[in-house]
């Protein structure tokens, strides 16, 4: 099972690093890592994105407890939660092709933001099924470039993460 | 405003620090400078290792947090082992290191190393200080990282130009800590606690398998306390040697690879273990699904992420050996378990004893068995004094023949298993403990990794014994290689090796030399009885193994050597 922890710490340098090394060096592996300041500038937020099944929750979790700079760890329950991930995806466009892909883009809600000869820069937000979904309609008019953000989480309601 | 570096003195006499090591450089000469004014002892070590083991040496015996001091770049990669080893058996200290000016950082500068990097993996925390005015901070928290919780070395480094950056600091009015993340339990869970307590009142064959936790905790006594009212035997770790009398009765010695037979016996038997301050390390669990197969498991740590890490626990709590020990007797008095419900246990454990001691051997040909040296040395020393060990056979003859009485004086590199610790560490346990004798049993292999801290020794009048069993061999990895790889000794003959006699009198300190077991008890009383540094030449059986012996990966039960299965 995929488990996306929110990890509230320090905004400190060398913090992040102190993350990542830890799950290397435990052998645990990371599927996607995003990091940002939060609403306090003293606290970031790093959401990662880890399997349970090759490794045990519970072991990464205490581990990231043990660093001194990691306030607070939440393991978020997929239906109390909400996930996102923001994706750029390059293709490529004829003129034969591009309404095609205009009228793909429109059916997932993206929106294209740079237009050449030959391509099309598609910005895309949604949640790993969306962004799996477009990229797999895109693929066949040739994709140049995939960048993503790696999913972020929020709890839903009223309470914090 | 007052100079950083002046500053540091005033912290660390506010925080107790009475002796530092270390080797001086370009980037902590102001540090250096101001030490020579500071109220405490400065030990200038012959290599930056042997100052990093000496302050693991000092906080081992003394349970304070040992400080040692680096340069940048050499300096401080040099203390990288000694780091590591702290962390590795949680020993409190904090490590400064100097670094290159603020505006050279990342310029590949001269004598730079990516310090705060470097050392990541091997820290319980560390901090480059970009501020001077965060220093005072900084080292407070550093210090309280070193030795709350579950101890271990904090590394503070420092560039060159905040430590002469003027700074405002009242040692009256000391900052405080800003750790908002960190919160180490003390108070065990009381219904775990109760439920502990439960299970050790229904257990038929309990064991107590107890580790460094409880000597780091201060909790021998309430560990001898349980142990003595619940009648249970103890078996310990090879750092937990010490916090149980193994001259006891109820002393299983040490289990594992090279533990006791009985006590491998027993642990496979039991059916309750009341595991506290350990961390199931595979030297004592061998193949840890043959391990304890049908014992229910309380596993006491103060940190979380011991439990459960390499096997699973019945009843996990998480706290301070101490709190918990203390508030589960008491539960357990409460129950008030019948005194007879052990006795056919005790009495299997103690045939296992009798059937299978750890072996005494006679050398056929009239050379010296090791384990009779550390016998001879525990008899002319009544077991009272510190002994620190190298690491490999000389190691693991201690731990099996030397019987430790007290915590905090038997002193070895247990995780990591670095040569070359001993003898420093002998240094700083001397230091700390100067009303003892303080003895490193050491191999010729290992001493030979830190020897040049004989200058030290005889610099600062630490009178420090060095007892090597010399058998001209890494003996632990010729023991492997005669057993597994058909006697091919791979690069573990080392007969070329000093006269080390004259080593020591080079240095200055003294030497002395037995090959024969007749001269052995003569040469430990001239030696101990020096107030000299002095080392002590034991040249014994060559090809002597360490028995028993648990093949790596197998179960504990299934032992090699040392008296008939």
């Amino acid at each position: 099972m995929k488990h996306t922890l929110s990890v509230l710490v320090e905004n400190k340098p060398g913090v992040l690093t102190r993350i990542s090394g830890l799950f290397a060096r435990r052998g645990f592996n990371i599927d996607s890592l995003a990091v940002g300041e939060t609403e306090d500038p003293a606290l970031s937020r790093v959401t990662i994105s880890v399997d349970g099944q090759d490794q045990p929750i519970e072991q990464v979790t205490k581990q990231l407890h043990k660093l001194i700079n990691v306030i607070k760890i939440t393991d978020l329950d997929p239906n109390s939660s909400v996930t996102r991930e923001l994706v750029l995806i390059k293709v490529h466009a004829t003129s034969e092709t591009r309404s095609e892909i205009i009228q793909v883009v429109e059916i997932f809600r993206a929106k294209i933001i740079d237009v050449s000869a030959s391509t099309l820069i598609v910005e895309v937000t949604g949640t790993k099924d969306k962004i799996e979904g477009i990229i797999s309609l895109l693929r066949p008019f040739g994709l140049v470039e995939v960048v993503r953000t790696g999913k972020i989480a929020i709890s839903r309601g009223r309470k914090r993460t | 405003m007052k100079v950083a570096a002046k500053v540091m003195m005033e912290i660390f006499k506010n925080e107790g620090v009475e002796v530092v090591f270390g080797v001086p450089g370009g980037s902590v000469m102001p540090l250096y400078d101001a030490l020579m004014d500071a109220d405490l002892l400065n030990v200038l070590t012959r290599h930056e290792q042997g100052a990093v083991h000496a302050a693991d040496g000092y906080a081992r015996a003394s349970g304070k947090v040992g400080v040692c001091i680096a340069t940048s770049g050499p300096g401080a990669t040099n203390l990288v082992t000694g780091i590591a080893n702290a962390y590795m058996d949680s020993v409190p200290m904090v490590a400064i290191t100097g670094q290159v000016r603020r505006p050279v950082v990342g310029t590949d500068a001269f004598q730079e190393a990516d310090t705060f990097g470097i050392t990541l993996p091997v820290v319980k925390h560390s901090y480059l200080v970009t501020d001077e005015h965060e220093l005072p901070r900084i080292l407070h928290e550093a210090f309280y990282l070193a030795r709350t919780g579950r101890p271990g070395p904090v590394l503070v480094d420092l560039p060159g130009d905040v430590a002469t950056a003027l700074i405002d600091y009242d040692p009256d009015n000391p900052p405080e800590p800003n750790l908002p993340g960190y919160k180490p339990t003390v108070k065990g869970h009381p219904r775990q606690i109760k439920e502990a307590a439960r299970a050790l009142a229904e257990a038929e064959k309990p064991m107590i398998y107890a580790g460094g936790g409880i000597i780091i905790a201060e909790a021998s006594d309430e560990l001898r306390e349980l142990a003595a009212y619940a009648h249970i035997p103890v078996t310990t770790t090879l750092n937990g040697k010490g916090l149980f009398p193994e001259d006891d009765a109820l002393s299983l010695g040490m289990l594992g690879m090279h533990g006791t037979r009985y006590a491998n016996y027993a642990m496979t038997n039991c059916d309750l273990i009341f595991a506290v301050g350990v961390r199931f390390d595979d030297r004592a669990t061998g193949k840890v699904d043959t391990f304890a197969p049908d014992a229910k498991i309380i596993h006491v740590d103060v940190d979380p992420a011991e439990i459960a890490k390499n096997l699973a626990v019945d009843i996990p709590i998480v706290g301070d050996a101490k709190w918990v020990l203390r508030s589960l007797i008491e539960e357990l008095r409460k129950l008030e378990p019948s005194p007879e419900r052990h006795v056919p246990w005790m009495r299997q454990v103690e045939d296992w004893k009798q059937a299978h001691p750890l072996p005494l051997r006679e050398d056929p040909d009239g050379e010296i068995m090791p384990e009779f040296v550390i016998q001879k040395l525990w008899e002319v020393t009544r077991g009272e004094a510190i002994v620190t060990t190298e690491v490999g056979q000389n190691q693991m003859w201690a731990a099996q023949y030397w019987l430790a009485k007290h915590p905090r004086r038997f002193i070895s590199s247990g995780g990591l298993g670095t040569m070359g610790y001993g003898f420093p560490a002998a240094m700083g346990a001397k230091l700390a403990r100067p009303d003892l004798t303080v003895v490193d049993i050491a191999g010729d292999g290992s001493f030979q990794m830190t020897s040049q801290e004989l200058a030290t020794c005889v610099s600062y009048g630490i009178p420090v014994k060095v007892a090597i069993l010399n058998n001209r061999y890494l003996g632990m990895v010729r023991q492997w290689q005669e057993l597994f790889y058909e006697k091919r000794y791979a690069s573990t003959c080392i007969e070329c090796q000093p006269d080390f006699v004259k080593l020591a009198e080079a240095y200055g300190a003294q030497g002395f030399r037995a090959t024969r077991p007749d001269e052995v008890e003569e040469v430990l009383r001239i030696a101990l009885a020096s107030d000299a540094p002095a080392l002590m030449d034991f040249r014994i059986k060559r090809e002597a193994n360490v028995w028993p012996m648990v093949p790596a990966g197998s179960a504990i039960s299934d032992m090699l050597g040392g008296g008939e299965a």
